[in-house]
Parts: C-alpha cells; structure tokens; sequence
C-alpha cells in the first residue's frame, strides 16, 4: 500500500459524492454544531473530539527588511475516526499538519501525519500548545505564541501577540455553510503582530507583519454536491478586515462573510451579499486555478481586485489544494490569504 | 497466386515432419530454458520486493537500539517531536508467521504491506479490532487471532502485517518498537540524534536491501546460467533454421522457376517462420513454467534456508517472463533466420541445391571466423587483466564464449588433419578425413554443446565453492554451540554468572559501531579461544596470526573493509580514537554488507570499557546442549528466540545446499538434454544429405553395420574433444563468474575450488548425450536398404 494510496482513502477525498476532504459526510455518532452556543474559553481553544473535523489555521503576511513580501502557514488538523478521545495507537483522533512558506518565486511546503493517542500530536488549552512533530504553536495563552514548523528546504520561528479580540463568525461563531444548513463553528484572531526568523534554503530572514488564525470545528460542513470554497481573508490598510468564501458547487453556490470594522466589530453577511468572480486563472501542477479575483462586498463599498503573490502556491500534499498571500488593489488597498479547493 | 506458394512451402514440411519437429523442438526447449531461468528469477525478486516494501531495509536508514534490544515508545515520540520523521516498526514471530507492525501515517512511501482499494476501511485498520494483511501462505496460522485477518497476495511470503498498535497488542508487546524507520528527506532543522535518543544508533539505507544483497549473488548464478543456457539455444535454433533453408533451396529454386518473384517468397517465408517462432516460442514458455514449477519450491527452500528471505514456493504467471520468452523465440529466430533469407535473396535463380554448399561456404569463411575468435579471446584476455565493474564482468563473459565457441570448429579442424596425417590403412585415412569434412555441417550443434558442457562445468565449480566457502563461514561465525543474546548489561551480567558454571566456556561477544578507515563498519571482540584458533580460515594472514591478536598487536578485518579501503596486511587501522592496529589477518565474512574488525577482547575492553557484552557464545559438550538450552529457557528464562542452536543451524543449511545442488542438476541435465538435441537434429539432417558420400565407401566394400559404428564412433569422438575443450573453457568461466562478477557485484571473491569427480560425472553425461544423439542416425544407416545406396548411382551420367 503506498502511502499516498492510503491517504486518500483516509482523508477521503475520492468519492464524487462527497465534497472536498469528505466534510460532507454524514455525522454518525459525531455531536453536530448547533446555533447559540456559549464559548467557553480557554477551553474551546483546545481540541473538540466528539466532533469530526477540526482546524488551528494560521495564516501570516510577512515582510523581509528589503520589503519582499513573504506568505506563512501553519496548520492542524484533526479528523476522527470515532467521537471519542481514546489512549495509545487504537485513539481514533488522526492529526495533519501543513506548513508552509511562500516567497514571490518559491512555494515551500511540508506536511506531517499523526497519531492522537500517543503523544505525537495534539492540542492542549492550558497553558496553549498545539503541535504535531516537532512544529508547535505554544503560549500561555493564546495571545502570546511561539509558532515553529519546517520541511527539508524551510523552518520559521515566530512571535505572536494579539494586538485586538477574539472575531465570532456567522451568528456568533455558528457558520452556516449551505442553504440546507450545515454549518460550523467559527471563531478568529486576526489581530497577531508576527516577527521572527525564517530559514530558507538561501539564508535567515528576519521578518515581521500580521497573522491571522482560524478556529473551526465541525461534524458535516458541506453539503452534498459542494465540490470547494474559495475563501478570502483580507486585511485592508485602513484597518478593516473582511473574512469571506463561496462554496461552490451546484448553482450559484453559497456565500459568507464577516466584515471587521477596525475596533473589532463584526457584521455578519448572509448568502449573496459577497461575489467573488475569478478573472484569470493560471496553469499549477496540471490544473487551472483563478490566481486574479475581484471580490465585492457591495453593502461595505468592497470592489477589490485579489492577486496571488506567486501563482504557484499550491500545496502538493496528500489533499492537494491552493493557499497563499494576496495583494489587494482596488476600493481598498491591503493584504491577505487566499485558499482554494477542489480544482480537479 | 500467394495460396499456391503458401501450399507449396508448407509441402516441404509435409514430407519432412521430422524436420518441422526439429525445428519447432528446438526453439520451443531453447525458450523454455531461457523463460524457466527467468520464471525462477522473476518470481524470486517479486518475492524480495514484497518483503523489502513490507519492511523497508535497506532502501531507508533505520535507528536500532544500540544493546540489540527494543526501544522505547517514548523514545519515537521524542524524536518526532525532535524533528526526526521517523516511522515505527515493531516485529515478532506469531505462530510461526512474521508479524510486523507499521504505522502507515509516517511510513515512508512505498512502505506497507497491501494495496488498499478505493473503500477500504482505514478506521477498522487504524483503530479498534485490527486488520491483520497476510500472504495467503500465512492466513492459516493465524485462524484463531484477534483480530480481523485479510488475504493479501502483495504481502511478502510467510509475512503479516498490520497497524502497529495491533501489532505490539498480538505480540505482548507494548509500548515497544523494534526499530525506527529514518525517511530519506529529513527537514532543515532536527535537534541531534546523541541528544534526543542516545541509545539508538543510526544505520544509514544502502543500496538494496540486506536479503537483497545476500540472494543477489545467487540470481546472479541463475541469470548467468540463464544467459548461458540461452545462448546454447540460440546455437540451437541458428542450427536448425539453417538446415531447414538449406533443404528447402530445390523447392525455392522451383518456386522461382515458376515465377514467383523473390521479394514475396522471402516475405512469405520470414511469415511462416515467424509463425512457427511464435508457436514454440509459447510452448517453450509453457514447458518454462512448468520446470520452473518443479524448481521453484527447491529455490524457495534454499533462498530461505540461506538468508531467511522468504520467496512463494508457488508461481505466479508473470507477464515480464511471458513476453520475454516469447521474445527470445522470436529474436532468436529472426536472428538466425535474417543471414539464411539474405543469403537466399542472393542465390542465383537456377543454382542447384547443393548440399555442400553450406560446408563449402564455412570453409570460406573460416579465416573470418579464425580472425574472429582470436579477436574475442583477446579482448576476454584485455576485460580479465584491465576491465573493472559488472559490465565488463559480463563482457568478459561474452567475448570468452563467444570466442570458444568460434574457435571451435577450428580447433577440431585441426585436430582431425592431425589425426588424417597420422592416420594408417584406408580406412582411418577416409574416418578422419570425413570426420574433417563434416565439421562444418556439424559445428553449430558442437558449440551447443561445448557451451552447454562449460556453463555446467563453471556453475558447478561456482555452487559448490560457494558451498565450501560457506559452511567453512558457517563453522567461523558459529563456532559455538548456543548463542544467546540478552537484553541489557544488567541480564548479561546475572547470565554469565549464572551459566559459567554450567558449560565448558563462555565467549562474550562485545561489539562497536564506528568508522573504520573511513568506511561504516563494527569493531568485534575475540576471546583467546582454542575454539577460535581451530575454526577460523583466513584469506591472508601473517604468521602466528592469532598470537598477534592475543597480544593486542594486530587487528583482523573482513574482506569487504579489505577491499574498500584498499588495506592489505601490515596497513594500520585505526580502532579507537587514540589507538591504530597493523593488519594481522583477512578474513572472509560473505553477505554482511558494511566492514568488520576484530580485536582482542582485553584491548577491546580497555578501549571501550563502557561497552557490556550483551551476546554470548557458549562452548558444551554436543550431548549436553539440549539441557542447557532447556535450563536457559526454563530457569533462567531468556525467551526461545534468544537463544540460537549452532548445530541446527548448520545442519539446516547443509540441507538447503542440497536442494541448491538440486536445482543445479536439474538444470544441467536439461541444458545438456538440450545440446544433445541440437546434435541429434545436426546429425539427422546430415545423414541424408551425406548418403552419396557414404554411397561410395560401400560400394567399396565397408558394409553399412560399420559406416553405422563409425558414425557413432565420430560423434563420440567429437563430444570427447569437445568435453576435452569445454572443461578448461568452464573453469575459466567460474573464474570470472566468482572472481570478477562477484567481486564487482558484491565487493568478495568467493575462493575457487576444483571438483574433478563432478567434472568427469559431466564429461560421461555429455558423452552419453552426444552418443544417444548419434545412436538414431547410425541404426538408420546401418538399416538403409542397398537399394537406396545403389540409387545414389543411378543419377551418374
């Protein structure tokens, strides 16, 4: 069996039916997100077993002292098998972890696959830590945090600290993602200040900017005949941000977004009131990917054009996708993350 | 008009079945050497690849505990969690099926046991009651397990495999890994190996696997033998192609007459043979299989019994081999077939079909042909003194046959003008002149058969000094009666206490991992033991070499570090960081891949005092080694699998050399089956094209009961100048094939060793072949009616 073989059958992503990472699938056994739930931090920050799938997505827009903008990932994944916790190699809770570093020429990215059950991966509340390997994001709290991670050609060494409150997305951190309902729970910090070092096959780069991290957990997110999302995370010079994505599948698809006034405030967008249009796409390992949006969010005055920093940053792991820094010109001017799934 | 011509060639078959059966016989038995040799390899290496995927040795570095023993869970963890992409294996024995445990989401790619189609349930695997993926071979042992077991013909032989939490479960063993997968691409940044886990040592991958290298040198005698075999079947095939154009010119020359125009005949021609290539060639592949079904389980049995690799002792058909034997039918035909048809397509219309006009045509060409063999002999002399590598190894091999098998038909020549200048009375003058005169139409069945006498020769000189050579290693390595291996210093400590007083001497077996002269290698102690000086054969040794030793003046290394290091006796060796050695002795340590050194034990133990011996060889008397084992086991309680019988190793191995010897006889036979064939066909074929030479000689007065004895007469006495030819060309073949092939493939040279009796056993087979293949033609001569001999005159003018 190869390994790669293997993986596909464990992040399934094979059958036609279910959409991107098997998120559609149904939630047997696994508690579903509901709206009007109370936070209970630190705690929600830790890891939620009894749900199926669950992420620490960190995202950076970083700069290097000769102003080359530079992209940062850091994230993990949890996927069940069972909702349940369990000890030793028979736990069911699998860990996957992406980095990577996007430079306006190179795209550097390594992944890593765990065990829950014996200690190789896993994410504790207090104090913060969660890792995977030898990649940790630790703090004592979420506000402050050291985030390391590297593959055979890239390691980085990040500070965070949060400079603004905890974001709730959707109803108060209940996301829907389909008309039919599915949804998620989903709360940000968009507010890191990052610096550190990154390492790089042609040196140390001392470099500074902005994180953002997405929380999100869920049993059954896409619905069936969602096939990907694009989603945006935008942070605009005036100090507004905008969290979007559009699910796309069947139809006209279904969108979302938070806009984030700069004291932090949010408002809540229901379908429609965001449109992405891709407008060129660009070849990236054997497929078309938009690399060039234009993105509205016409209730905000938002008529923005989105370009990848470097087209080629496509993440070839086990479930390959697109993510990496943007540019943003336009009615706004401005920075942000880019992912997308589900480009055959 | 195509149909006519279609009738009228298919007509000489017709009236010559013989002829086609020949022709079909021999490419059909030519195939199946070649695709039996091939089956066996095929289904062999499938079987190490099994296992190497399953198991990952060799292709990746792996982390071993350094005291031999387990390690540590946490130990995995803590490297991971160093940066170390590490993958965990844990392995043990489960009624008598190798059990091995993987972690398939850190396995290196290409690691595992089975292909998980599209729905396989990776949580039933990953979690909960377990999948157990075994070879068919094991499904039955492990009935009663707990735990799911699927058949998995991709799993390696005698193998199962499951997650390695399943595993640790079944065996009893958690918390424990057997040793740590290092993935070849490691990242940027990793804390070091000394200060993460400094218990484990790193084994960096090598080239191919450790069974891999081990059972390579055989295929390497298989695929040699294989080469060989086949090149005794292309003689075979040139043979009977040639003779059956030969016959068939009266029909072409008719055919011409006739008008049909020559580019359609030759075109019409290469289709039929083509087809009938096509026809032996699959029953060539089919008889291939079925040796190779027959030989199989004996391969299987030995490779196992050599070097624990475990091979199917079943066949599976293989494409790869199919189409390669069907493709050395049909090559192998065109080849023989391309210098007949342009020969044809050069043939004036009306030339008349003579039947001399081959033999004719290789007395012209034998000058070539001298200039030729002399050229191929001088380029083997050239590759044996300055070629270095595989492929000169093997070039050296082809030009050396090659060459022989040119210069044959020359030699002979000679040697019959010898015997015609020497010969007294009429009769011996007209044998050797007609032996002479034969020589050509005879001499691509001779050089089948000179081949097919020196492939034997060399690869029963190769097995039978890798025989020699290997149980006189088996005596070294395993001079004691009982190995026992322990867990920690602390067991080894109460062992030795424990066990001294119950046997005749305990060796303790201390080792190191270090660079040595630059290469990885592991330093060894020795005791001062009688056992030691009785046993060991060195390749090269200064006198009194085990004094040497037992002073602590000199070191001895294997020939592997010999060779890579270019160290020869009396070069000095650095054995500790402070500490160089001159060389005392060179021995032979055939499989094990990396150097090897060994020192006195007092000095290793002062230059590494912190090293406990954790392994022990124990001297006993022969009568009393089942009780110490049973004590050890039940008193002392070191498990089974720590403890290691000598005897019944030794004795195993001797068997499995048997069934090597089986194999390799059941080969020679065929190839000399096969040789014998060619002869018979040769002689056939001659038989009526020589009848208005022989018509003569009795019409002389020699009656046809003698022409028929010295027809057999003349082919013995070919085979025995032949054999007389084959032997020296045999033994320079198992020269090359263990003193060049071997040493460029695997970095030793296996010492070569003479068998006279097996040689002379060949010589009688080949005789005995040769004679059986002349006895048919001779009776029919010596049955030919007067009157078909009379007829021969009747066409006088």
């Amino acid at each position: 069996m190869n390994a790669r073989v293997f993986l596909l059958c464990l992040w399934p992503l094979a059958a036609q039916a279910q959409g991107f990472a098997g998120l559609g699938a149904t939630a047997d056994g696994f508690a579903v997100p509901a709206p009007g739930r109370v936070f209970d931090f630190p705690a929600d920050h830790g890891a939620h077993p009894d749900y199926r799938i669950e992420w620490w997505y960190l995202t950076a827009n970083l700069t290097g002292p000769d102003g080359t903008p530079y992209g940062l990932q850091w994230t993990l994944f949890r996927s069940a098998l069972a909702p349940e916790a369990g000890e030793g190699w028979a736990a069911p809770q699998l860990w996957m972890g992406h980095a990577a570093v996007t430079t306006p020429e190179a795209h550097y990215v390594a992944e890593r696959l765990a065990r829950g059950g014996i200690g190789q991966a896993g994410v504790t509340a207090v104090p913060f830590s969660a890792w995977i390997d030898d990649w940790a994001l630790n703090g004592i709290d979420l506000d402050t945090l050291r985030m390391t991670a590297g593959g055979a050609a890239f390691a980085y060494d990040m500070v965070l600290s949060a400079t603004g409150p905890l974001v709730f997305h959707g109803d108060a951190g209940y996301s829907e993602k389909s008309a039919e309902g599915q949804a998620s729970y989903y709360y940000s910090q968009p507010y890191y200040q990052v610096e550190g070092v990154l390492t790089l096959p042609e040196g140390d780069v001392r470099v500074s900017g902005q994180g953002w991290l997405d929380r999100e957990w869920s049993s059954q997110p896409l619905a069936e005949g969602q096939s990907g999302w694009d989603w945006f995370s935008l942070s605009f010079d005036d100090g507004a941000k905008l969290m979007g994505f559009v699910l796309r599948g069947e139809g006209a698809g279904y969108s979302s977004a938070t806009w984030i006034a700069p004291d932090g405030v949010t408002t809540a967008f229901a379908d429609g009131a965001l449109v992405a249009t891709p407008l060129q796409s660009a070849p990236v390992a054997g497929r078309d990917v938009p690399v060039l949006w234009r993105v509205e969010l016409p209730a905000r005055g938002v008529d923005v054009t989105v370009k990848a920093i470097n087209p080629g940053a496509w993440m070839e792991v086990s479930v390959p996708y697109w993510e990496g820094p943007v540019t943003v010109t336009g009615s706004h001017g401005g920075r942000g993350y880019l992912e997308m799934t589900g480009y055959e | 008009m195509t149909g006519p011509v279609i009738a009228a060639l298919w007509s000489h078959w017709r009236r010559n079945p013989l002829q086609l059966f020949t022709l079909l016989a021999g490419l059909a038995l030519a195939t199946a050497l070649w695709s039996g040799v091939q089956a066996i390899n095929a289904e062999a290496r499938a079987s190490y690849d099994a296992a190497a995927a399953t198991l990952g040795e060799g292709r990746y570095g792996q982390l071993i505990a350094r005291d031999g023993g387990v390690i540590a869970q946490d130990s995995y963890v803590a490297l991971r969690r160093a940066g170390w992409l590490v993958s965990p294996v844990v392995e043990g024995r489960l009624q008598g099926v190798r059990l091995v445990g993987i972690d398939p989401l850190t396995a290196p790619g290409g690691i595992g046991p089975v292909t998980l189609g599209e729905g396989a349930d990776i949580g039933a695997f990953l979690a909960g009651r377990g999948q157990v993926f075994a070879h068919p071979d094991a499904v039955a042992a492990l009935a009663d397990l707990d735990a799911d077991v699927i058949v998995a013909p991709d799993a390696a032989p005698g193998t199962a495999v499951t997650d390695i939490g399943v595993a640790q479960r079944l065996l009893g063993r958690e918390g424990q890994v057997s040793r740590l997968i290092v993935a070849p691409v490691q990242p940027l940044v990793q804390r070091p190996l000394a200060e993460v886990a400094p218990e484990l040592d790193l084994r960096p991958a090598r080239g191919g696997s450790d069974i891999g290298r081990l059972t390579d040198s055989f295929h390497l005698n298989l695929t040699a033998f294989g080469l060989l075999s086949f090149a005794v079947g292309i003689f075979i095939v040139h043979g009977a192609i040639g003779l059956a154009f030969e016959q068939r010119r009266p029909v072409v020359r008719t055919l011409r007459a006739l008008g049909v125009p020559l580019g359609r005949l030759v075109w019409l021609m290469a289709a039929e043979l083509m087809g009938l290539a096509l026809v032996a060639g699959l029953a060539g592949v089919a008889l291939g299989y079925v040796v190779a079904a027959a030989l199989l389980p004996d391969v299987a049995a030995t490779l196992r019994g050599l070097y624990g690799a475990d091979v199917a002792g079943a066949l599976t058909l293989r494409p790869v081999w199919l189409v390669s034997g069907i493709a050395i039918a049909l090559g192998g035909t065109a080849l023989a077939a391309g210098g007949a048809l342009w020969r044809m397509t050069r043939m004036p219309l009306l030339a008349s079909a003579s039947p001399r006009a081959m033999s004719m045509a290789a007395g012209r060409g034998a000058r070539l042909q001298a200039v030729g063999a002399l050229g191929l002999l001088a380029l083997a002399g050239a590759l044996a003194l300055w070629g270095s590598g595989l492929v000169a190894g093997f070039g050296l091999l082809a030009a050396l046959l090659m060459g022989a098998a040119l210069a044959l038909p020359l030699v002979l020549d000679r040697v019959m003008a010898l015997g015609q200048g020497r010969a007294r009375g009429v009769v011996a003058g007209w044998f050797w002149a007609d032996t002479r005169q034969q020589l050509p139409g005879l001499s691509l069945a001779l050089a089948a058969l000179l081949l097919a006498m020196a492939a034997n020769v060399g690869v029963a000189t190769m097995v039978s000094s890798f025989r020699l050579t290997f149980v006189g290693f088996l005596d070294r390595v395993l001079t004691s009666e009982l190995y026992v291996y322990t867990a920690d210093a602390d067991q080894a400590a109460l062992l030795e206490e424990w066990v001294t007083p119950r046997v005749d001497d305990v060796l303790p077996l201390y080792s190191v991992a270090r660079g040595i002269a630059g290469l990885p290698s592991e330093l060894y102690s020795a005791r001062d033991a009688a056992t030691y000086r009785e046993n060991w054969r060195f390749l090269a040794a200064v006198p009194q070499v085990w004094d040497v030793l037992a002073a602590g003046e000199g070191v001895l290394v294997n020939e592997q570090l010999a060779r890579r290091a270019g160290l020869a006796l009396g070069d000095t060796v650095a054995v500790a960081a402070d500490r160089a050695l001159p060389v005392a002795g060179i021995y032979g340590d055939y499989g094990n891949p990396i150097g090897q050194a060994i020192v006195t034990e007092p000095l290793f133990r002062a230059l590494y005092p912190d090293i406990a011996a954790t392994r022990f060889g124990l001297r006993i008397a022969p009568e009393e080694v089942a009780g110490v084992r049973d004590a050890l086991r039940d008193d002392f309680g070191l498990p089974a699998a720590n403890i290691v019988d000598q005897a019944a190793i030794k004795a195993f191995s001797l068997s499995v050399f048997e069934r090597t010897f089986k194999v390799t006889t059941a080969l020679n036979v065929l190839t000399l089956a096969v040789a014998g064939f060619a002869m018979l066909m040769s002689l056939l074929t001659l038989a009526t094209m020589r009848l208005p030479q022989l018509a003569p000689v009795w019409a002389l007065g020699l009656t046809r009961r003698a022409l028929g004895r010295y027809e057999l007469l003349r082919a013995v006495l070919l085979a025995v100048l032949t054999a007389a030819l084959a032997l020296p060309l045999g033994l320079a073949l198992a020269w090359v094939l263990l003193a060049v092939v071997n040493v460029a493939a695997f970095g030793w040279r296996l010492p070569m060793f003479f068998f006279p009796a097996d040689y002379a056993r060949l010589g009688l087979f080949a005789l005995l072949a040769a004679g059986l293949a002349a006895l048919w033609p001779a009776l029919r001569l010596a049955r030919t009616p007067p009157a078909v001999l009379l007829k021969v005159f009747s066409n006088e003018r």
